[in-house]
């Protein structure tokens, strides 16, 4: 018997293309633009200057505060510029633009391909590393990991999940890490579980995904605190809390964090950039994206440079289909839109999605007809249609009353509803409204 | 490559389910009982249903038309399974105005004068059908007996719904098994071999299509099986109490309107709960008030009132029975 959470959840299309296709190494791009706030928290402070020579590897960006993460450039060349330039977001930020030169790495990474299991690291050590390489999760959300392996004071955590879920349609980079790099993850899985000072790890992967289970569930033998958990497919077991209630039965509490049960998640795509970052002391400099779409003629996952153009990603899938209406930077449920296609790759980006024109716009909105399907496909048990038709006719206090804080923003609701209504726009809407009435009321 | 590209918050796909999908899925679990009805009820089912339906379709046509002055959406479907659903409540000699003017009632009064598809707080259809019960009740009370296809219409032959045969023998002092002597056996009632609406007498049709809306995840067993589990259940305390004087649980699942309102009527999503839990309620109490309509009240058949009682309550039942919200109260040991 699958594990998977008890409550909502749907089973949108899978449209795994590209879960045959092996990680091809993208070629460098002739210029990468590295914005400084690939992170939550702090943008970083530019530490090189107009015209510098710098290595792959190199930091070019320190980390301000705690709650930041190191930029590192993920090429050797000339500083070109540092000035604002539209990123994934579709807002204007600094970047430093790199003029490509060869592939000069700094001296102080090991670029050996061969395996190091043994961990000789202490946990400040590991914790340390991790934050001087710049390491943030590769989930999605690129919160600085160095904070969540420091587990605070007065909380205990027992137990490490690593996250190779991917429970987004299309996106196959976990799942190609896993088989590719298994060994590697496993690795990393087992530093982290170090970091944490926790002596047992469960690995969350989805049915669909039945040759990295065995793969991975092969090599876990020689990684006795390690289990590999098979899980039944549905959409948003990716999801911190859904994953820890699939894996383990465990709840968090609503306004939680996944340590309230003694519980740290992290990706897989994670995992092996700690084991990269801590064994090799490589910076975080490149990551696995999946770029694909039913139109796409060549789609593929790709190791890509930080900076490098999405245009490029999308030139060697065999580029962009004339029907192409829209390009998603993530997955197709929770993804951004992009406006433009020269933006360049962050560590956030788990990959590019191509749409075709007919589909990529809204469909017409039809009247509510109380079917309650948002609520039987909410996994935090919330009340959609209530929670926006609230944020709709501006009555916050009763949002917050029903818990509209707690939605995850999945877009399970907007999904289902077949009146087509903007669930989630207005629940959005909702949510900055509430939680800005929320931290008015403690200033007050 | 300067291709504009379209640009719109997540999620960037969405399910093929729409609501016109959803609506023209119940006219098809509607079709096997039509079907029916058309078999035994003849030339009069075909014009009360046509009437009911064009009508129906053309009142929220002209209603938003000519007073709403929007869009007219009559192609949602939802006039469609309104019409059709009001046809299957009446009997089928009545006469066209009659149904014209139930669907002015359904359409005009009980859906548009609240803003139409999803505002409504009572189920049209049975607004439609009460109000007609109410007002031609001699008409509303002529049951065609049911035979092979024939043409007759207004003219057709009538007789007694078992129902109103068991309430007015029971009144009358009749034990109930000599009652049952007098009416159609269990399986020709399965089958619809009996007095009634035009659409609710073929119980086998019915389930045919409630398995199709379930299938097609168009309802879910809660407020069917909650209904139909509790009429059975209280009959069956009665039955076993007095026997005499109380029909069977069969009997009661097989006459009238319980099964064409279980699946049909009370499973209508605008009128009926959003939670699961809710629809449980909604369920027992439908049945519970349908029995003791049958059972006590001053008509034969309460399916009507007591799905039209429940939809009043379904605003409350959305406010105090709540889903569980993950996290709220957690028991981590």
């Amino acid at each position: 018997m699958l594990k998977t959470f008890p409550k909502g959840g749907i089973h949108p299309p899978e449209n795994k293309l590209t879960a045959d296709k092996p990680i091809e190494v993208l070629p460098l791009p002739a210029q990468v633009t590295v914005p400084v706030a690939q992170h939550i928290g702090a943008p970083a402070t530019p530490v090189v200057e107009k015209g510098a020579s710098v290595k792959t590897g190199q930091l070019i960006a320190q980390a301000k505060g705690f709650v930041s993460a190191n930029i590192h450039s993920p090429v050797s060349g000339k500083v070109n510029k540092i000035e604002p330039v539209i990123d994934t977001t579709g807002y204007k930020q600094m970047a430093c633009v790199i003029d490509v030169e060869g592939d000069e790495w700094v001296e102080t990474v090991d670029r050996s391909t061969g395996l190091v299991k043994e961990i000789t690291m202490t946990r400040e050590q590991i914790i340390e590393r991790c934050q001087q390489c710049g390491l943030v999760g590769l989930g999605g959300a690129t919160f600085p990991t160095h904070i969540k392996l420091t587990v605070p004071a007065g909380k205990k955590c027992d137990l490490l999940i690593i996250n190779g879920v991917e429970c987004e349609p299309f996106l196959t980079s976990d799942h190609r890490l896993m088989l590719e790099k298994g060994a590697e993850v496993l690795t990393g899985a087992s530093i982290i579980m170090k970091a944490l000072g926790v002596d047992r790890a469960v690995v969350g992967i989805e049915a669909n995904k039945p040759d990295a289970i065995a793969h991975l569930t092969e090599l876990a033998k020689d990684f006795k605190a390690i289990t590999i958990q098979p899980l039944k497919v549905k959409y948003p077991q990716g999801g911190e809390k859904q994953l820890i209630k699939s894996c383990t039965g465990r709840e968090v509490p609503s306004g939680g964090l996944p340590l309230d049960v003694g519980v740290v998640v992290q990706n897989v795509g994670t995992a092996f950039a700690v084991y990269e970052a801590v064994q090799k002391n490589k910076p975080l400099i490149e990551r696995v994206v999946t770029v694909t779409g039913r139109s796409v003629s060549k789609p593929g996952n790709f190791l890509v440079r930080i900076g490098t153009p999405v245009t490029r990603l999308i030139e060697a899938t065999g580029g962009m289909p004339d029907d192409t209406g829209k390009v998603v930077n993530g997955g197709p449920m929770m993804g951004k839109a992009l406006s433009m296609t020269d933006v360049p790759v962050t560590k956030g980006t788990s990959g590019i999605i191509l749409f075709p024109e007919e589909g990529s716009r809204r469909a017409e909105v039809l009247p509510c007809i109380r079917c309650g399907k948002c609520s039987t496909a909410c996994a935090m048990g919330l009340e959609p249609w209530l929670i926006s038709a609230l944020s709709e006719k501006g009555m916050f206090e009763k949002a917050e009353q029903e818990k509209i804080t707690d939605c995850m923003e999945c877009g399970a609701c907007a999904y289902t509803c077949p009146a087509k209504r903007p669930l989630l726009d207005y629940i959005r809407l909702g949510k900055t409204t509430v939680i800005r009435m929320a931290r008015e009321r403690i200033t007050k | 490559m300067n291709k504009l590209l379209n640009v719109s918050p997540s999620p960037h796909q969405q399910s093929p389910e729409t609501t016109r999908k959803l609506m023209y899925g119940v006219v098809i679990a509607l079709l096997p009982a039509l079907a029916a009805s058309i078999y035994f009820f003849g030339m009069g089912a075909i014009i009360v249903t046509l009437t009911s339906v064009l009508s129906c379709v053309a009142v929220e046509y002209l209603i938003q038309k000519f007073i709403f002055k929007t869009k007219p959406s009559i192609s949602d479907g939802s006039a469609v399974v309104t019409g059709l659903l009001l046809a299957f409540n009446v009997p089928s000699n009545l006469p066209v105005l009659i149904i014209v003017i139930g669907a002015v009632i359904a359409i005009g009064v009980a859906k548009m004068t609240f803003g139409g598809l999803g505002s409504n707080p009572f189920n049209p259809a049975l607004v439609g059908r009460v109000f007609l019960l109410i007002s031609f009740p001699v008409r509303m009370t002529s049951w065609p007996v049911p035979s092979g296809f024939h043409t007759s219409y207004t003219d057709a032959v009538t007789g007694a719904t078992p129902l109103g045969m068991l309430s007015e023998g029971v009144k009358n002092g009749e034990a109930v098994s000599a009652i049952m002597d007098k009416i159609p056996s269990h399986m020709e009632m399965f089958y619809g071999r009996m007095g009634g609406s035009m659409g609710e007498v073929a119980a086998a049709a019915l389930i045919l299509g409630g398995i199709f809306l379930l299938g097609r995840k168009i309802i879910t067993w809660h407020i069917p099986v909650s209904i139909l589990v509790t009429v059975t259940i209280f009959t069956g305390i009665m039955w076993l109490i007095d026997p005499t004087k109380y029909a069977d649980p069969v009997f009661h699942l097989l006459t009238g309107g319980i099964m064409l309102g279980a699946i049909f009527m009370a499973t209508d999503y605008v009128t009926s709960p959003m939670t699961h839990k809710g629809m449980i309620i909604y369920g027992v109490g439908i049945g519970i008030i349908t029995v003791l309509i049958r059972n006590w009240g001053a008509y034969p058949e309460g399916v009507s009132f007591a799905i039209l009682i429940m939809n009043a309550f379904v605003p409350l039942l959305n406010m105090y029975i709540k889903p569980r919200r993950f996290g709220k109260e957690v028991k981590n040991g």
